[in-house]
């Protein structure tokens, strides 16, 4: 089902109606970043082109600066920077780095299964 | 001028600055406290005390010297953590409303977390920054740091910024520890040291012969003197505390006073006037030979002159001393009730060493104590080995000399073991020295007791009986036999046969008194003989005397009748008459 929707994204009413489908969960991600490094640039850059790819329509990126907000890191325990926090659907993953390795950054969401 | 005063004045500072932990004895070993502004390595193996160590670092610094902290631990949360140190009288949580603490629980599941491509820690720094500054902190430990290495993959990334961290923790001008897992034959399992290589504090717990035995030793400490060896340490309800007391404190003062041993006869024995104030006295002997009645006199006899006395018993309870000692009539009961004596017993198998020895100086401390018993010393070999025992009473001898205080110890000397050793050799530190032996002689076994040495002074060098009677111990003349000292019955034998001399040589005196009274009678009566013998002679010739001048007067009477009858000359006839008389 999700290699289908890959293969070719539904137009919106169709998207709308497989939201109502087990799959269809809304996606809630907050990207952490320490100010506008390159890294987290490009992270924001991957992000943005992976949810396109995969989850058009049906996803929320919510950026959090923490060079602004500091208090932030410590909830979603926070150390690595840039660190993807995928809030929904449960349960929470994280991902580490800049996502430039899109296998494993899918692996990682849990939009494909994991190689071992 | 101003020159010498710019060098004095900079003097101080040529050392490294330091930050005063607070921990009792670990400043003193570190000579004034960790490296301030720079990060400490407190490194271990599990359950040593890294975590207990560096939490008082920082309660201390918040209490104590106004010093803010933040605890950012790896492996505990914070309400594990602070319920962990509540035991030990560390409140956390008012230390965190009154803004002097700040703790931060970092959690790291490498399960929740997959790597793809480049990152940073910038998020721990921003978290440890908000930390120091929602405080002002001045001191931040990081609890364990080398979790990391479990939670994420990439150890180049890692290692990187571990050493940024470090870095950065010098520029904020914190005074941090890093706590760290021992490594297998590494100070840390890995490699932390490479980076923290200020001041690195190991901490171990060893277990030989089932007594656990916790240890502390800087391994280095850049830019300052340090002690090298390796303290005790002891953790209880106060927290923390390191030893440092095997300075062989050698700069005692030597006091000139006596202390009376308690028993007078002794006291003569140890030339005349009793043990030196703030002397280390060593009672020896096997068992029974009244080593605890000997102290319990000592002890007794101070609390008389009102001195306070401190008795470590590590075989007897307060109530069975005290009783036990009521027999040979010494009332030590009325002595505790007047606060003069603190019976402390405890088995020695009870604690490790370095808590007996951490007991000792907190009660010596409290109870200021002229006089320290500990009965008998040699108990503690059973709370570690001969070695450690050794060396933490050679600790307690000096700690308490540096203090005046007067020590008594005893030991037990096994049977069939040489009477002049201890089971754990400090003869050579004691200044006094009593043995007591059992003597066996006749079939008897009795008690002995002399002075082997004795530094400073005239002692007796002579063995001595004595008795526990029900007055107390009390010293009987020296008897001297073919074959020694006299004791018990052979000592009551050659009394009696002494006695049947000296009777004996009483009657002979007499007779020769008697016999020399019968001569001078004699002799006088001899005497009294010829003066009567003489008397009569002598009235014998007063009387022919007598007889002779009679018969001239009458001769003379006659010739002048004579005459008269002659009618002779009167003149003529006189002056013959008185011719005759003066030839005559």
């Amino acid at each position: 089902m999700k290699k289908s929707q890959l293969k070719a994204p539904l137009p919106l009413d169709e998207l709308a109606h497989s939201a109502s489908a087990t799959d269809a969960e809304k996606w809630d991600l907050r990207l952490y970043v320490a100010g506008q490094t390159p890294r987290s640039v490009a992270a924001f850059a991957n992000l943005k082109r992976l949810c396109e790819e995969h989850l058009a329509g049906r996803y929320n990126i919510e950026v959090i600066d923490l060079l602004k907000h500091p208090q932030l890191a410590a909830g979603d325990q926070i150390l690595a920077i840039p660190t993807l926090v995928r809030k929904l659907p449960q349960p929470i993953r994280k991902i580490v780095g800049d996502l430039r390795d899109t296998e494993r950054a899918l692996v990682g969401l849990q939009l494909r299964p994991g190689k071992t | 001028m101003p020159t010498t005063q710019v060098q004095q004045s900079s003097l101080p500072e040529r050392g490294i600055a330091k930050a005063p932990t607070g921990v009792a004895g670990l400043d003193e070993i570190t000579n004034g406290g960790l490296p301030r502004g720079r990060p400490t390595l407190v490194c271990g193996s599990a359950g040593c005390g890294k975590t207990l160590l560096s939490i008082e670092f920082l309660v201390r610094g918040a209490t104590e010297y106004q010093e803010p902290g933040v605890f950012m631990a790896f492996e505990e949360t914070a309400e594990e953590l602070t319920q962990n140190v509540r035991s030990l009288g560390f409140d956390l949580n008012k230390l965190v409303r009154q803004k002097k603490l700040a703790l931060d629980f970092v959690r790291v599941e490498r399960s929740e977390i997959e790597e793809t491509g480049e990152y940073d820690l910038e998020g721990l720094f921003i978290r440890l920054n908000a930390a120091i500054e929602s405080v002002g902190a001045k001191r931040v430990v990081l609890d364990t740091i080398e979790a990391l290495f479990a939670g994420l993959e990439n150890e180049g990334i890692l290692r990187a910024e571990l050493r940024r961290l470090f870095r950065w923790l010098k520029d904020k001008g914190v005074t941090a520890i890093i706590t760290a897992e021992r490594g297998d034959g590494t100070l840390t399992r890995r490699g932390l040291e490479e980076y923290v290589s200020d001041c690195v504090i190991l901490l171990d717990n060893r277990v030989i012969d089932e007594v656990s035995t916790r240890r502390i030793r800087i391994v280095k400490y850049r830019g300052t003197t340090h002690a090298t060896n390796e303290y005790p340490f002891l953790i209880d309800e106060e927290g923390f505390s390191v030893l440092p007391v095997t300075s062989l404190g050698l700069e005692h003062e030597a006091s000139e006073g006596r202390v009376s041993s308690g028993v007078p006869r002794l006291d003569t024995m140890l030339g005349g006037e009793g043990f030196y104030r703030g002397s280390t006295i060593l009672l020896s002997g096997t068992a029974g030979t009244g080593k605890t009645s000997l102290s319990a006199h000592f002890v007794s006899a101070a609390c008389e002159r009102g001195e306070r006395c401190l008795y470590f018993a590590f075989e007897e309870s307060p109530g069975q001393l005290i009783r036990n000692m009521r027999s040979i009539g010494l009332d030590l009961a009325k002595c505790v009730k007047k606060g003069l004596l603190n019976i402390h017993s405890s088995r020695a198998t009870f604690y490790g060493l370095e808590m007996h020895l951490a007991l000792i100086h907190k009660m010596v401390q409290e109870f200021k104590p002229d006089i320290v018993v500990a009965d008998p010393i040699g108990a503690l070999v059973a709370a570690g080995t001969r070695r450690d025992a050794n060396l933490m009473i050679i600790r307690l001898i000096d700690f308490l000399k540096m203090r005046g205080v007067t020590t008594m110890l005893t030991n037990l000397t096994p049977g069939g073991a040489a009477l002049e050793r201890t089971d754990v050799d400090i003869s050579s530190i004691v200044d006094t020295w009593l043995l007591l032996r059992d003597i066996e002689l006749g079939g008897e076994r009795n008690r002995a007791l002399y002075v082997l040495k004795s530094r400073g002074m005239r002692h007796s060098n002579q063995l001595r009986e004595y008795l526990l009677t029900d007055h107390g111990v009390e010293l009987l003349d020296a008897y001297m036999g073919p074959e020694g000292v006299l004791t018990g019955s052979s000592r009551m034998s050659l009394e009696a046969r002494e006695r049947a001399a000296v009777l004996a040589s009483q009657q002979e005196s007499e007779r020769k008194q008697r016999e020399r009274e019968r001569k001078r009678e004699a002799l006088e009566a001899r005497i009294v003989a010829l003066r009567k013998e003489f008397e009569s002679e002598e009235t014998e010739s007063e009387f022919r005397a007598a007889e002779d001048v009679a018969r001239r007067q009458q001769l003379e009477d006659d010739r002048r009748n004579i005459a008269v009858s002659r009618h002779a000359d009167e003149g003529n006839g006189a002056a013959r008459s008185r011719r005759k008389m003066s030839t005559k």
